[in-house]
C-alpha cells in the first residue's frame, strides 16, 4: 500500500513515453524523491540487538539515506522502504549492536 | 539602417552581444577569442550595459556559470576557442539536456597537440554530439547578425537549446571589416526579453538536470534529439524575420552559382568567401563549378543540402578537421552517410585542408577541383601536404 504523502506534496506522474518527458527533465513537484522507494535495492538489511545498543545514535548520524530513527523506547530502527542496505550503520556501531542480515527471497 | 563602421570582428562580436540585453557573461580569455573577452569585460565594467561579468578560473567554470545563470532566468553569454572548448566539453551536453539557452561564440582554432593557435575546425567537431545548435559565420557582418539571432533562436519556446556560433579564428576574429550594426531599438524589437520556461526560484521550486534511471534515459535522449531536429523550423523562421527587417538573408545551406553546376565545392565558415572568387574565375573560363556553403551544422539541414546539390555530378567537401583513422573528414563522412540511400547522388571527394592556419587561396580551390577530376579512388586526401 502506498504511504500517504506529507501535506502539500503531490505524487508525480512519471513520464512513460518520450514525448511526455518534460523539457530538460524538469521536475515540478518538490520533495518527490520520497515517492521513490529505494528499499528494493538492498541485498541485506540491518538488525539491531537492543541488549547491546547504548542509544548513542551513531547509526542515525551516519545513515546516508537518513532512514534511521529512534522508536518510542529510544532504540534505533531503519525505514526499510528506503534503506539501501549499505551497512554503514553496522560498520560504525562500535558496541556491535547492528548486524546485516541477508534479504529473504 | 545605421552607417558602416570599420571594426575588428572580435570587437564587433562583443558589440553585438552588448546590443542583446544580456544579464551575465562568463568568459575566459584564450587566443584568438581574447579580444571578445576583453572587449565584453570593458563594455560591462564601463557600465555601458547592465550585466554581470564573472571572471572565472577556467572554461569549465565559464560554461558552468552560464548554465547556472541561465537556470535562474538570465540571458547568458560565453565565448571560447580550441582548448577552452575542449575543457567545456563535459558541460556542453548538460546545458543542452537542461534546455538552457546559453549562447557561445567560438573562435575556431586548432586543437593541441602539437600546440597551434591558428584556425581550423578541429575544436568544434569533437563537440558535434553535444546537442547544441551549431552554426558557422562566413564574414564579420554575419558574426554581428548571427550573434543577435542566436539569442532569439536559443530562447524561442519551440527551441530552448544552447547555440554555438563558429567564428574562424584570426581569419575572421582579427579582420577589420566594414560592418553595419542594427540600432538598439531595432534589436529590442527583434529580440524581446527572455521568457524562461522555468527558473530556479525558492517561491516556485523545480529540479533541473534530474537523474535518469535506465527506464527513462532512452526516452529523454529521444526527446532531446527531437527538440534539436525540430529547432530547424524555428531557426529558418527567425532568419526570415531577420531578412525582412534588415535585408540580409540567412539560410541553413547557402549557394553561390550552384544552379546547374556539374561540380560543387562545399565549405563551412570563412573559406566560403575565397571559394566564391575561385568559382567566379572558373565560371569565367566556362567551367561548370558552383559553391555550397553549410551554415547550419546542427541540426543538419539534409533536405536543404539535397536541394542545393541538385543534379551535380561531383561534390567536393572541404574538411578542416581530421577524424584520425576514420572514414574521412567529419563533414564528408556525414554527408556521405546522409546521401547513401539516395538513388541519385553525386560522387563525393573529400579533401582535408586548411589545418592549423594553413591558407587556402583561390588557386587552391581551383587546384582541388582539378585534382578531384583526376582522382580515381574514393578515399580522403590531405590537400597540399608535402610528400
Amino acid at each position: 500500500m502506498k504511504k500517504p504523502l506529507k501535506k502539500g506534496l503531490r505524487r508525480p506522474s512519471w513520464p512513460e513515453k518520450w514525448h511526455e518527458v518534460t523539457p530538460g527533465c524538469m521536475v515540478f513537484t518538490p520533495g518527490n524523491a520520497r515517492t521513490y522507494k529505494t528499499g528494493s535495492w538492498k541485498a541485506r538489511h540491518p538488525v539491531w540487538n537492543d541488549e547491546k545498543c547504548i542509544k548513542c545514535g551513531l547509526c542515525y548520524i551516519y545513515c546516508p539515506e537518513g532512514c534511521i530513527k529512534p522508536n518510542e523506547q529510544g532504540f534505533y530502527r531503519a525505514d526499510l522502504d528506503y534503506c539501501k542496505g549499505c551497512g554503514i550503520c553496522a560498520h560504525e556501531c562500535w558496541p556491535e549492536a547492528i548486524t546485516m542480515e541477508e534479504e529473504e527471497e | 539602417m545605421g552607417k558602416r563602421v570599420g571594426m575588428e570582428v572580435a570587437i564587433a562580436a562583443s558589440e553585438a552581444v552588448a546590443l542583446c540585453n544580456i544579464d551575465v557573461a562568463a568568459v575566459y580569455p584564450i587566443t584568438p577569442q581574447s579580444h571578445m573577452a576583453e572587449h565584453l569585460a570593458d563594455i560591462i565594467h564601463d557600465g555601458r550595459i547592465d550585466a554581470e561579468f564573472i571572471t572565472v578560473e577556467s572554461e569549465h567554470s565559464s560554461i558552468s556559470a552560464c548554465a547556472g545563470a541561465s537556470a535562474v532566468g538570465a540571458r547568458a553569454y560565453t565565448a571560447t576557442s580550441s582548448q577552452g572548448l575542449m575543457l567545456m566539453h563535459e558541460i556542453l551536453p548538460i546545458v543542452s539536456a537542461m534546455r538552457l539557452p546559453v549562447v557561445m561564440g567560438n573562435a575556431n582554432r586548432a586543437v593541441s597537440g602539437p600546440l597551434n593557435i591558428w584556425n581550423d575546425h578541429t575544436d568544434i567537431m569533437p563537440q558535434r554530439d553535444s546537442g547544441w545548435i551549431c552554426m558557422f559565420a562566413e564574414n564579420g557582418q554575419e558574426v554581428v547578425d548571427m550573434t543577435i539571432q542566436s539569442f532569439k533562436i536559443a530562447e524561442h519556446p519551440d527551441v530552448m537549446l544552447p547555440v554555438v556560433l563558429n567564428i574562424d579564428g584570426f581569419q575572421l576574429t582579427h579582420m577589420i571589416e566594414p560592418l553595419e550594426f542594427p540600432t538598439q531599438a531595432q534589436v529590442n524589437k527583434f529580440l524581446p526579453p527572455r521568457k524562461p520556461f522555468a527558473t530556479l526560484h525558492p517561491d516556485n521550486p523545480v529540479s533541473m538536470g534530474c537523474f535518469n534511471m535506465p527506464d527513462i534515459f532512452t526516452e529523454t535522449m529521444k526527446a532531446k534529439d527531437t527538440a534539436l531536429k525540430n529547432s530547424k523550423k524555428t531557426i529558418v523562421k527567425i532568419w526570415n524575420e531577420w531578412g525582412k527587417m534588415f535585408g540580409r538573408h540567412y539560410r541553413p545551406v547557402e549557394t553561390y552559382r550552384a544552379k546547374g553546376a556539374e561540380t560543387l565545392i562545399l565549405t563551412m565558415g570563412s573559406m566560403g568567401e575565397t571559394a566564391s572568387i575561385a568559382v567566379d574565375e572558373m565560371r569565367g573560363k566556362g567551367r561548370s563549378v558552383g559553391l555550397v556553403k553549410l551554415r547550419l551544422w546542427r541540426p543538419f539541414p539534409v533536405e536543404e543540402l539535397r536541394a542545393a546539390i541538385g543534379g551535380a555530378k561531383t561534390l567536393i567537401v572541404m574538411d578542416r578537421a581530421v577524424s584520425f583513422g576514420g572514414a574521412g573528414g567529419p563533414v564528408a563522412t556525414e554527408i556521405k552517410s546522409f546521401l547513401f540511400q539516395d538513388r541519385k547522388r553525386p560522387r563525393i571527394v573529400d579533401f582535408i585542408m586548411g589545418l592549423g592556419g594553413r591558407d587556402v587561396a583561390v588557386d587552391d580551390f581551383i587546384a582541388m577541383v582539378d585534382r578531384a577530376k583526376k582522382k580515381k579512388d574514393e578515399t580522403y586526401e590531405f590537400y597540399g601536404v608535402r610528400e
